[in-house]
């Protein structure tokens, strides 16, 4: 472990560091005080910032995270520069993941605060049951294409599907399949055919753009992207029909 | 469902009023939380239709001029087409739907705590009393090292080399069942906390989330991450003493859980931390649980959550290959693993799952426990058996098969008042127990109830005691997965197999 005094960054070269080790360097530092950190050759170590606290601190990460990255987090914000694995942000309350390359399976499962935002794509189950609660409103956004069941049982909550820089589908099957609340924006059509019987479909309002411009500002600072170019065009609101989907089926 | 709207089924119960005996303080159509009661005028009236035979409307009548009877023009016996089947077929057929209801099956299945006796001393080794010597009781739930390697102090003294696994101390070897806020009302809760904090023992919120008035019971509450996580934060898994992954739930095994929007109010939209108004689903299966290895993954983000300072429990229901299933729970590092049996009970569940699904829990403890030993992993998790336990001797018949403690949750709810009517997915609990409505949930006083649930724990506790007396041991842990103590009747020779018992008279 090295320290930047200028700079006030603790770095952390984790080769070959069981993610126990590494977690507990993590959490000690926060608990010195330390606010931000920069940890090289991470491979695939699991729950790192598992159920950190504080919103002034910063994990810079080089290398691939493994899964479960930032679960039950609290406020830190942490930046990956490559790709991640599965279930980014698990249950996360509050802060900030970004992923300078793709996700993996199961972004932001039960998440009810903070924001994800993801550049290239990602897999399945996206947003499962993300909720929302009073003025926690979880954030996910992909720049790229996402799998099946994106949204599934999602509760509260935004995502924004962009699909920049994909020529086709941007989703895939079961699209928002139980979905009882919050608001899922597209910037590109998907086929009709891969909507579940839970969502409607309309076109973005402006209020939605008010929305829309706040967060997609900050996705594209945080990532270097033109915001002029993603902002651009019509985008298209997926809600709830519901929130209540299933209470037919029953007979008491 | 009243006479207008017509319907082939009739009431099941009649609940009848002797006039002569009424005063008409209307005390029955305040008390009934589903509308039976009304004043017509000179007398009370009955609608027959609403009555679920809770017992509360009789329970609270000052004159005792109500009487709630079986339903005696019901139909023709026929014990193929039972009535059960046969008003199923009317209901769905008028109404559509999946038939919901709630707690245990009400079923006759075969109940195997009632076809094992235990041992007792005579003659060749004495029996102790436990008015006059020490018996222990006390039980630590959480994983045992498998040896103990020691240091010694500069003045001689022993210390253990390594740390011992975080445990949960129980001065006697029940805990109250997970049951959530949201499904039981907040003062039910409260009573069982405040049972939980005088007897030195613990109780499980359920997946609800933990409410503020809750939060300084800590040491005695052990919280739940379900597939819904409702309330499940940072603080949250450290709020308790230990934190249980809900897999399953023996009255609904496979099957999530589903709080209806309408019973989402502001008290439990802020417990759940969900939005107001919207259901609370809990899907069926943790979305990133798939596998053992899975699993794994999120006992381990659970345990680096909490520092490693908080046991990790592992509930799941009683199926077919549970033996194989606790095994690669144990292996997957859970420090305790709680198996709810078939009969164990449930604010909602769909009855073809309630009536249908899953195995007893006798039959799987004594799998599980002897699974564990042979592959000598036993050590690794303590076991709680659970899915009605009636009474202390349920309770000492499931420790024998192998099980650490038992949870009640049915039990501790009958103590409340419960008559077991079955209806808890309504929400109209006259008790107070299963309800949201402020009117029912105030009548039922946490610390009235709290004390009755002290008395029935300290009762069992006692009776327990005398058992192991009868038997001749001192300690609770010398009957733990003791079964050369229990003997069938009764049964065949499978079941004797499967349980690890002889039959009696051997």
């Amino acid at each position: 472990m090295l320290k930047n005094e200028e700079e006030l960054v603790i770095t952390i070269d984790a080769k070959g560091m069981y993610y126990k080790e590494l977690n507990k360097m993590i959490k000690d530092g926060i608990g010195a005080g330390e606010k931000k950190f920069f940890i090289e050759n991470v491979n695939g170590q699991y729950y790192l910032g598992d159920g950190i606290q504080g919103d002034d601190i910063i994990i810079t990460i080089n290398g691939v995270p493994g899964n479960d990255l930032g679960v039950f987090m609290d406020g830190p914000t942490i930046i990956v520069n490559n790709d991640a694995q599965d279930n980014i942000g698990n249950t996360m309350n509050a802060g900030k993941i970004v992923i300078k390359g793709n996700a993996g399976d199961v972004v932001g499962y039960g998440m009810r605060g903070g924001r994800i935002y993801i550049a290239g794509d990602a897999g399945y189950r996206i947003g499962i049951h993300m909720k929302g609660y009073i003025e926690q409103i979880p954030v996910i956004i992909i720049g790229g294409k996402v799998g099946s069941f994106f949204g599934e049982y999602m509760a509260g909550g935004i995502m924004i599907l962009l699909g920049l820089n994909i020529s086709d589908e941007i989703a895939g099957d079961y699209f928002g399949v139980g979905m009882h609340g919050g608001v899922i924006y597209l910037k590109k059509k998907i086929d009709f055919s891969k909507y579940s019987k839970e969502v409607e479909f309309s076109e973005a309002d402006d209020n939605d753009m008010v929305v829309l411009k706040k967060y997609l500002l900050e996705y594209a600072n945080d990532l270097n992207l033109h915001y002029d170019e993603i902002i651009s065009g019509v985008f298209y609101k997926i809600s709830p029909s519901s929130a209540r989907p299933y209470a037919h089926l029953y007979a008491s | 469902m009243t006479k207008s709207s017509f319907s082939n089924i009739q009431p099941e119960f009649l609940a009848l009023i002797d006039d002569t005996k009424c005063v008409r303080c209307k005390r029955c159509i305040q008390n009934c939380g589903w509308g039976t009661y009304s004043f017509g005028g000179d007398k009370i009236i009955a609608d027959h239709y609403k009555c679920v035979a809770c017992g509360r409307c009789y329970t609270y009548c000052p004159e005792d001029a109500i009487s709630v009877v079986k339903n005696p023009t019901v139909m023709r016996e026929n014990a193929n087409w039972h009535d059960y089947h046969i008003k199923n077929i009317w209901k769905q057929s008028e109404i559509s739907g999946i038939i919901i209801s709630g707690m245990g099956t009400p079923l006759k299945y075969k109940k195997y705590f009632d076809h094992m006796l235990l041992d007792a001393c005579q003659v060749t080794n004495p029996s102790i009393d436990p008015l006059r010597e020490p018996m222990e009781l006390r039980t630590f739930l959480g994983k045992k090292p498998s040896k103990l390697e020691l240091d010694f102090t500069e003045d001689g003294e022993p210390i253990l080399k390594n740390p011992m696994p975080p445990q949960i101390e129980l001065q006697t070897p029940f805990i109250f069942a997970p049951m959530s806020y949201g499904s039981i009302s907040l003062n039910a809760q409260k009573a069982m906390a405040l049972a939980a904090k005088a007897l030195g023992i613990v109780m499980n919120i359920g997946e609800g989330g933990l409410h503020d008035d809750l939060v300084p019971f800590g040491k005695h509450i052990i919280v739940q991450v379900a597939s819904g996580r409702f309330g499940v934060h940072r603080d949250y898994l450290n709020s308790g003493i230990a934190v249980e992954i809900k897999i399953g739930q023996g009255a609904k095994p496979g099957i999530g859980g589903h709080l209806p929007g309408e019973k989402i109010g502001m008290d439990i939209s802020r417990t759940r931390m969900i939005p107001l108004g919207t259901d609370a689903i809990s899907p069926a299966p943790h979305h990133d649980i798939y596998s053992i290895e899975d699993l794994r993954q999120l006992i381990f983000a659970i345990k680096e959550a909490t520092d490693y300072k908080k046991p990790v429990s592992v509930k799941v229901a009683a199926v077919h290959n549970i033996a194989a299933i606790v095994s690669g729970i144990v292996r997957a590092g859970a420090d305790i693993v709680y198996i709810d049996g078939f009969t164990g009970g449930t604010g909602a569940a769909p009855a073809i799952v309630r009536d249908n699904t899953g195995i007893p829990i006798e039959l799987a403890l004594a799998q599980v426990d002897e699974r564990l030993r042979q592959e000598g992993i036993r050590n690794e998790a303590s076991l709680i058996a659970a899915g009605s336990i009636r009474s202390s001797a349920d309770a000492v018949k499931a420790i024998a098969l192998g099980a650490d403690a038992v949870a009640i949750g049915t039990a501790a709810l009958v103590v409340m008042g419960c008559h077991v009517c079955g209806k808890c997915h309504t929400g109209n609990c006259s008790w107070g127990i299963t309800t949201q409505r402020s009117e029912l949930v105030r009548r039922l006083d946490p610390e009235v109830y709290g004390e009755r649930l002290y008395n029935l724990i300290t009762a069992w506790s006692h009776e327990i005691m005398e058992v192991l007396g009868s038997m001749g041991v001192n300690s609770i842990e010398s009957l733990r997965g003791s079964r050369e103590r229990l003997r069938g009747v009764e049964l065949t020779d499978s079941e004797l197999q499967v349980l690890g018992i002889k039959h009696a008279g051997l």
